[in-house]
């Protein structure tokens, strides 16, 4: 199973498409790693440096409709090369969410209040998170506070994050 | 309680479900292009199942970026290209016969009304427009299809999007579906499949319809769908006409695929087009809509014509009329690229792209090349581009360029006038 604890990213914005997590000009790599350099190169977005706010970053924290457009499964391989298997969100478009389970990845909706309150309370500082899937649990840190809240994703999900993914679960059943 | 197509669909194909309503469902096609294919088949040959689920149900072609424009994009054709020979795959379509995927396919008459189709590549809804439940998926959904011939979806949630009254003079199949994106927005039928209906849909031709669902997507749908009718079974008949005695017998058949009279939606929304001026984008998100008339004056550098959107013959003859004896303005690069190799001929034909060509025009090969900034009419930092195609996303045409989405009819006034304009064609 993947890592899905670290430090975490926030991106205040949504309809973050996949042409901004990965550039159509790199799809002509045929290798996950070569993606690496150019997550998110393209993010329309204020105060934001693709390379200096990436590094060491395990979690992203988004708003609504995160990974909208193209199917590329490039995304989630650039997020992943990047070390970031976990992204949370208000609500992913439909491709997105489904190629990061399908890749043993998480993509986890929370309420847009709970979204919200996590970009007042934490965003700009060091903040942590670690997640405990067992008891569907996320703990939220900066150092000082902690923040603990709870998200559900579906059995089928689940059974993809044990499996590594959907060519696992899918090579065995079908 | 009644039936939606999608659901419909989805029970003709069930195979599994394995958690909540999870629905693995029976594949008809498998559709594969050389950009999102070649991860799954490495995957699979280092799994040591380098296997296809049947080779008669696959069908692939090079069309992002052809002719190969570096080693690279050599390399990914060449992996998709030895894969297709060793498993015998014989609808494989590569220099010569290969174009843009969403318009080549239907042209094939590999899609018909019912069917279940997936592909590596967004716009796959495009094939709804046959009837059929076809989806955009990320390379492992397509990895597993190939070897298995199945794929997982949640059971349908249906919107019906019922469109009203009578497209006015000038305005298009593309003008309707930018408004319908703009009301609803670009998260407003996420996890959603759109069913377009109506007097206007009714009326309106196969390759009308594809442009309708090819952008179902850019509102989040997983698929957009039309329902069967005499206009599917006829565009359909050269390649069904040795299974049915006659179009009548086709259609019966057909008609287990129309929704049920009863059949509920999550939404139903209308859209009377009879005021509907052609639209524009502005900004960097399919829902940033508006008249075209408000756009005027928008300088632009660049005019694209192609893309599975508008690329087909139709849309070469709406452009052409308009740009019949008229020269593009000398600042503006205007592109034409016919989608498949037989619109292609055919627009050759019927002397379309003389005209193109007398007005200043550079005529491409098929490919979906620039609509995504892979080859073939990248934009510069800074540059606009008046484009027939599906996205304006930031650096879609190339890092630094704006694209405006528009009709072929509005795409080709704007290269006369040399920005954004069609008051010439449009007296709304």
């Amino acid at each position: 199973m993947k890592n899905f604890s670290g430090k975490v990213l926030f991106l205040d914005r949504s309809d973050i498409n996949t042409d901004e997590i990965i550039p159509a000009k790199y799809l002509t790599e045929i290798s996950k790693e070569a993606l690496k350099p150019y997550l998110l190169e393209d993010l329309k977005m204020e105060e934001f440096t693709p390379g200096k706010d990436i590094a060491g970053k395990a979690v992203v924290v988004t708003r609504a409709n995160f990974g909208c457009g193209s199917s590329r499964e490039h995304a989630p391989w650039a997020l992943e090369v990047n070390g970031i298997n976990l992204v949370i969100g208000e609500s992913f478009a439909r491709i997105f969410r489904q190629n990061m389970f399908n890749c043993g990845m998480m993509a986890v909706e929370l309420p847009a209040e709970t979204i919200d309150q996590l970009f007042t309370r934490y965003a700009g500082g060091q903040t942590t998170i670690e997640t405990d899937l067992q008891k569907g649990l996320f703990r939220v840190s900066d150092g000082e506070t902690t923040t603990q809240i709870p998200f559900e994703i579906s059995e089928f999900d689940r059974a993809l994050v044990d499996a590594g993914g959907w060519v696992g679960f899918a090579d065995k059943k079908y | 309680m009644g039936k939606t197509i999608a659901e419909k669909i989805f029970d003709a194909h069930l195979v599994d479900r394995p958690a909540g309503d999870i629905h693995v469902i029976r594949m008809d096609a498998v559709f594969c292009h050389e950009i999102t294919t070649p991860v799954a088949i490495n995957d699979l040959v280092s799994r040591g199942k380098d296997r296809v689920f049947d080779p008669d149900k696959i069908k692939a072609v090079i069309d992002h970026v052809t002719p190969a424009k570096d080693s690279k994009t050599a390399l990914q054709g060449k992996i998709l290209r030895d894969w297709a020979r060793r498993h015998q795959i014989k609808d494989f379509f590569d220099i010569g016969q290969n174009g843009v995927c969403h318009a080549l396919f239907p042209e094939k008459g590999f899609v018909r009304p019912g069917y279940t189709v997936i592909m590596g590549d967004s716009h796959t809804c495009t094939h709804g427009a046959f009837g059929a439940f076809a989806a955009g998926v990320g390379t492992t959904d397509l990895e597993v299809g190939i070897l298995k011939g199945v794929c997982a979806f949640h059971y349908p949630v249906t919107m019906k999007i019922e469109v009203k009254g009578r497209l006015p003079q000038g305005v298009f199949a593309k003008d309707v579906i930018l408004a319908v994106i703009g009301t609803i927005g670009v998260n407003g039928a996420t996890n959603k499949v759109i069913e377009f209906c109506g007097e206007v849909v009714d009326r309106m031709t196969m390759e009308e319809r594809m442009t309708l669902c090819n952008m179902a997507v850019e509102a989040g749908a997983t698929c957009g769908i039309c329902k069967p009718d005499m206009t599917t079974v006829d565009y359909l008949w050269p390649f069904i006409q040795d299974e049915f005695a006659d179009k009548t017998t086709a259609m019966n058949a057909y008609e287990v695929f129309c929704p049920d009279a009863d059949a509920e939606y999550d939404a139903v929304i209308e859209q009377d087009v009879s005021d509907l001026k052609p639209m524009t984008t502005f900004g960097y998100k399919p829902d940033n809509v508006k008249p075209v008339a408000e756009m005027k004056g928008t300088k632009i550098d660049q005019v694209y014509i192609g893309s599975c959107t508008n690329g087909r013959i139709e849309d070469l003859r709406i452009a052409a009329a308009v740009l019949q004896d008229q020269q593009i303005a000398p600042t503006v690069r205007g592109i034409v690229s016919p989608a498949t190799p037989q619109i292609y001929a055919q627009a050759l034909g019927e002397g379309l792209l003389k005209v193109f060509m007398d007005a200043g025009f550079c005529v491409t090969n098929p490919t979906c090349g620039a609509c995504l900034g892979m080859s073939n009419g990248v934009l510069a930092e800074g540059e606009v581009c008046a484009a027939t195609t599906n996205r304006n996303f930031n650096g879609r045409m190339g890092k630094g360029g704006i694209v405006h989405l528009v009709s072929p009819a509005t795409a080709a006034a704007s290269a006369i006038a040399g920005h954004i304009d069609n008051s010439k064609l449009f007296k709304g």
